[in-house]
């Protein structure tokens, strides 16, 4: 068995891909109106430019906190599948979610982990897991056992799939490209908010 | 039994009750002495979905998604964990109009011993205020229910989050021997 397939791919060899490659990807692979949290800065403006659905959140402040308002829907809304987006330097801010969120154990939540290396919207400053820390080693040993590397873009679609399909909580993590994010996000959080609980038939339309 | 035991356990289960009168399920806290016969009848009771979280500003962004997705949730905290939280009350909570509801034991006042949390107390109603945030602090047990009733269906009527600073004069704090 390779170790792509047992999905033991490490940091070092997993292929550098694109966030919006990636972002569209996954997106194409929701079905059932999954949630989306989209973290701020470039795991959200990738998300707005893979097409604006109801069922998207677009965090606009509050960075590190997409995986905890992910894991809220999650909570409510137990029958939903529910994905988080973020990034390595959000994740890095607020690691101990990973192992509320593994102490929990909710079904229906996957986190995706963009991985650059980089602060890249306040100027490519380097993160901890550039040199030093493994986000999938932090995740596993948080508790969140389902968690991987994706090696390439076919593998990080079989991860979604399976996520989706087996449940979880799972966390993929994916090396990415410094390219910048290729939409920018409506900055009206109460329309983003409302939007959002359309998309999740919380309110109604009147 | 003292006065202030009588006082410690009635408390308590008001808030309870009212969260519950009010279908609020979900607690997620970060621990505090004071609060603690409060948090162990949540555990205990399946009504409620109660756990604790790393950071208080996690349990801010878990009440802020159960919200949106259709359920009501408080976070429990002591007064040095509100100094945590301002950064996602301020980009979060008060403009996407979360009605989140915040418990905070008071430390840092009325015989407090730790001069770390006597500062903290000192920050803490400037920033709820200079933020706009609804807040309430709750000295009488006979207030108590009205208080929270009242606050909580406001909170969700106006979409607005709202603070319970719950003083030791209600709870009876914690104590040291000077």
């Amino acid at each position: 068995m390779t170790a792509k397939q047992t999905g033991a791919v490490s940091a070092h060899n997993a292929k550098v891909m694109n966030r919006a490659d990636l972002t569209k990807r996954l997106v194409g692979q929701l079905k059932c109106d999954e949630a989306v949290v989209g973290g701020i800065g470039n795991a959200n403006f990738d998300l707005w430019a893979s097409g604006q659905r109801p069922q998207n959140f677009y965090m606009l402040g509050s960075m590190g906190l997409a995986i905890p308002i992910a894991f809220g829907v999650a909570i409510a809304q137990p029958q939903r599948h529910v994905i988080a987006l973020e990034g390595d330097g959000s994740l890095l801010m607020q690691l101990g979610c990973l192992a509320t969120v593994a102490m929990r154990a909710p079904k229906n939540l996957t986190m995706v982990v963009w991985d650059n290396g980089i602060y890249q919207i306040t100027g490519g400053q380097p993160t901890a897991s550039a040199s030093a820390a493994d986000l999938v080693a932090i995740a596993r040993g948080s508790g969140i056992a389902n968690s991987a590397w994706a090696a390439d873009e076919d593998d990080f679609d079989r991860l979604v799939a399976a996520a989706l399909h087996n449940g979880g909580p799972s966390l993929i993590a994916v090396r990415t490209d410094n390219k910048p994010g290729v939409g920018t996000t409506d900055r009206d959080p109460v329309q983003i908010r409302t939007r959002f609980m359309l998309g999740l038939g919380v309110k109604r339309h009147q | 039994m003292n006065d202030m035991q009588t006082r410690a356990a009635a408390w308590h289960e008001i808030v309870l009750a009212t969260l519950k009168s009010n279908n609020v399920k979900l607690i997620t806290y970060v621990p505090d002495r004071v609060f603690t016969p409060l948090i162990k009848a949540l555990h205990g009771d399946p009504f409620f979905t109660t756990f604790a979280t790393t950071r208080e500003e996690e349990a801010i962004g878990i009440v802020t998604g159960a919200w949106m997705g259709g359920l009501r949730g408080a976070v429990l905290m002591q007064t040095s964990g509100f100094g945590t939280i301002p950064n996602a009350l301020a980009s979060l909570v008060v403009p996407s109009q979360i009605p989140a509801l915040i418990f905070v034991s008071e430390r840092g006042t009325l015989g407090e011993f730790n001069l770390g949390q006597a500062m903290v107390c000192k920050t803490m109603r400037p920033v709820i205020d200079s933020l706009g945030v609804e807040n309430h602090t709750i000295t009488r047990q006979d207030e108590l229910a009205f208080i929270i009733d009242r606050s909580i269906k406001q909170a969700v009527a106006t979409q607005a989050p709202v603070v319970f600073i719950l003083s030791p004069l209600l709870t009876g704090g914690k104590v040291f021997e000077a």
